[in-house]
């Protein structure tokens, strides 16, 4: 065929030109869907509590991911600064993914259980005054702002819909029990779903104010759940290397 | 506008181009100067002044979007409306449609730029607009799309002009990306999920995301080229066969080097090696671009003495060069390992976003503003003005992320004696601070530079208006003698 043919045809340039920017999006995305190594099998990986979510929620609406990465590499500085690499499987539930692209603060994949509930807090309402060299934004608003838990039922529903095993149903409940056992089960059910992230927040207290629900304590659970869910004293070394 | 009273009406639909053109002036100054404030919060932090709409974190997808889509989006809307209709004979087609690309596109800019300071966004780089937005852009471009293709239809030539393949490939890409990219379950107006997760969902994104680069900024820019380049320079593309082999090249590796902007990290390895393959191979098509752009001016090399425009267009094609360059070598895996999270990426993009898409797209307007409102460009000294201030400017804001980047990358992977970590993150981000003053002043002189431009245009459209005036009043002295 000559160029000319298509130079002097709009239709079928058009029909051309589609079927060349498709290939690349589909020998390369939807294997990812298809091929099982592509998550590795782990145990632990759960979606989030209510309240962790609320705090993932503020976490994308402040734009955190802008400055920090949520993807650690294989590499030997990153292991002795943030801890065993990132696993596919712990962004499982993440809707969007978090991984980032940059970091001017460092990466927060394993930040959590490594500084208590009050160094968060101080962190995050004045980072200077316990890293003065810091340039992250002060956030005091955060305990100021009362969380609002009214609309958890349309987020965890929205959510479910995406696929993430939030249960609405006595029999997806079920299947959580035998999954997570009943602890988590009972924090994944939407019709629980108030109670429990009330439960969790006055339980914990991640935001230092007892009997108060603030936007800082949703974030504070949420940071400190960040790559705790699996256990990799569990796992050799070589198995993770299977699935890549 | 005035002069439609006195001048029989247009060949063509200028209308829309000269709107497009001004709201883009209005939105690269907006973006840039974001863009130079949230560069001096890095530098002293005290400027996010405790308001959580002007903290780095909500304002950073207010300056890529003002950038990218509004100044970036509103100058292709120009120059694709003027060059189809140029380069076809016809008049654009659906004038009213036209008119909602413009209000639709403006309107959904500025409004996704405010609701991102006031919280709502999707958390994907590029892509926060929330989903009604996402719908409303789609409308525009499916009318954007409608428009185009109906004016291609109308031509009275036989032959697409090779610009027109350019924009015609980015308006199916963009198309593409932005449904598959934007899939998400509404929870209410203003917040959604997306209906991806973990790695599908991040290589979806950079699937989008590299290929906004691709196509938007790139693919795009090359149909302005194609034609700005060749007018300003009075000669013909310089190899039709070569223009032939890059653009199809180009619209098909892109496609496949998204991956790279995961590299080392939970994505399977087959997906990232790939994407790094089509990268390095990427280069070719690239460069067949910047060779068929820059050996246009072979035989009037001399206009780069004599012609300020024709160096905004050729400096717009070296920086072309530059950055496809630096792109596959930064998508090597060991350069990735170094320069991936760093300061180098942010260069890296602005020595395309400004190089490249900046500098061609003014060279494009200053091209089109004394045909578009009919008078001479008032100075063309501030011209040349815009382009040293424009130029230090990108000199200055690349050099200091090529030293906060590959420092930071250096400093974070250096071990001491005993086998520790030599530094501390927070020494990184110490070692950044001058480094970031630097690039918040490259970024300063870049939105002076537009200043100037603006102010050029200001004064251009002022004279265009009193000339307008006299002829008017001469034209009404003599019917009233008549």
């Amino acid at each position: 065929m000559r160029h000319e043919h298509i130079e002097t045809n709009s239709g079928l340039m058009i029909v051309l030109i589609l079927l060349v920017i498709s290939i690349g999006g589909l020998v390369e995305i939807v294997p990812l869907f298809y091929i099982n190594e592509t998550v590795e099998k782990v145990d632990g990986v759960r979606p989030y509590t209510p309240l962790e979510m609320r705090g993932r929620d503020i976490y994308v609406r402040e734009g955190c991911y802008l400055c920090h990465s949520q993807q650690i590499r294989p590499f030997r500085d990153e292991w002795l600064r943030y801890g065993h690499y990132s696993l596919a499987a712990e962004s499982q539930y993440d809707h969007p993914f978090q991984w980032g692209s940059k970091r001017t603060g460092p990466d927060l994949a394993r930040v959590g259980g490594k500084y208590s509930n009050q160094w968060h807090v101080q962190h995050l309402k004045a980072p200077r005054s316990v890293v003065p060299q810091s340039i992250m934004p002060n956030y005091p608003w955060l305990l100021e702002t009362e969380l609002d838990y009214s609309d958890l039922a349309s987020r965890m529903g929205a959510l479910r819909a995406t696929g993430v095993p939030y249960s609405l149903t006595q029999q997806e409940y079920d299947a959580n029990v035998s999954r997570f056992g009943k602890v988590v089960a009972d924090q994944l059910d939407i019709s629980q779903a108030q109670d429990s992230l009330m439960k969790q927040a006055h339980e914990k207290d991640f935001d230092g104010i007892p009997g108060q629900i603030t936007e800082m304590e949703a974030l504070v659970a949420y940071l400190q759940v960040l790559g705790t869910m699996v256990d990799f004293t569990k796992y050799d070394e070589g198995y993770f290397t299977t699935f890549r | 506008m005035a002069q439609s009273s006195a001048l029989p009406v247009e060949q063509y639909n200028y209308d829309i181009v000269r709107k497009f053109t001004i709201v883009a002036m209005v939105f690269a100054v907006l973006g840039m100067s974001v863009g130079v404030f949230i560069a001096s919060e890095l530098a002293w932090p005290f400027l996010n002044f405790d308001i959580p709409a002007l903290t780095f974190g909500r304002l950073r997808p207010v300056h890529t979007t003002l950038v990218i889509f509004g100044f970036g989006g509103s100058a292709l809307f120009a120059t694709s409306y003027y060059v189809v209709q140029r380069t076809s004979q016809a008049r654009l087609a659906f004038p009213w449609l036209a008119e909602f690309t413009f209000w639709g596109w403006t309107g959904g800019v500025a409004l996704g730029a405010l609701t991102y300071m006031m919280g709502f966004t999707q958390g994907r780089e590029y892509a926060e607009f929330e989903w009604p937005l996402d719908i409303a852009i789609t409308l525009v471009w499916v009318s954007y799309f409608a428009i185009y293709v109906e004016t291609l239809r109308r031509r009275s030539q036989p032959h697409i002009y090779v610009a027109n393949w350019f924009y015609l490939a980015f308006i199916l890409a963009v198309a593409l990306l932005h449904i598959f990219n934007n899939l998400a379950v509404p929870v209410s107006l203003t917040k959604s999920y997306s209906l991806f997760s973990g790695v599908q969902d991040a290589m979806t994104q950079w699937w989008y995301g590299h290929n906004a680069v691709g196509f938007f900024l790139t693919a795009a820019f090359l149909g302005m080229m194609y034609y700005f380049v060749p007018k300003q320079a009075g000669r013909p593309v310089y190899s039709y066969r070569l223009s032939i082999i890059h653009f199809w090249a180009l619209i098909f590796l892109y496609m496949w080097a998204g991956g790279h902007h995961l590299h080392w990290t939970s994505l399977p390895d087959w997906v990232s090696t790939l994407s790094a393959t089509f990268s390095i191979l990427l280069l070719m098509p690239s460069w067949g671009g910047m060779i068929n752009g820059i050996m246009t001016l072979s035989g009037a090399w001399d206009k780069l003495r004599s012609d300020p425009i024709m160096l905004f267009l050729i400096t717009s094609l070296s920086f072309y060069g530059m950055s496809t360059f630096e792109g596959p070598l930064m998508s090597l895996k060991s350069v990735n390992a170094l320069s991936h999270y760093t300061d180098w990426t942010i260069g890296h993009v602005h020595s395309g976003a400004l190089g490249w898409v900046a500098l061609v797209s003014f060279g494009a307007f200053y091209h089109l503003i004394p045909r578009l409102w009919g008078a001479k460009l008032f100075s063309q000294t501030l011209v040349y003005v815009h382009f040293w201030l424009a130029t230090i400017g990108i000199v200055l804001y690349i050099t200091s992320m090529w030293v906060a980047g590959i420092g930071q990358g250096l400093m974070l992977r250096s071990f001491d004696d005993y086998g520790n970590l030599a530094y501390t993150f927070i020494e990184t981000v110490e070692f950044m601070h001058t480094p970031y003053i630097w690039r918040a002043l490259g970024g300063a002189f870049f939105v002076a530079g537009v200043l100037v431009m603006v102010y050029n245009m200001v004064m251009t459209l002022r004279a265009a208006r009193r000339e307008q005036a006299a002829i008017e009043a001469k034209l009404a002295a003599k019917m009233a003698k008549a």
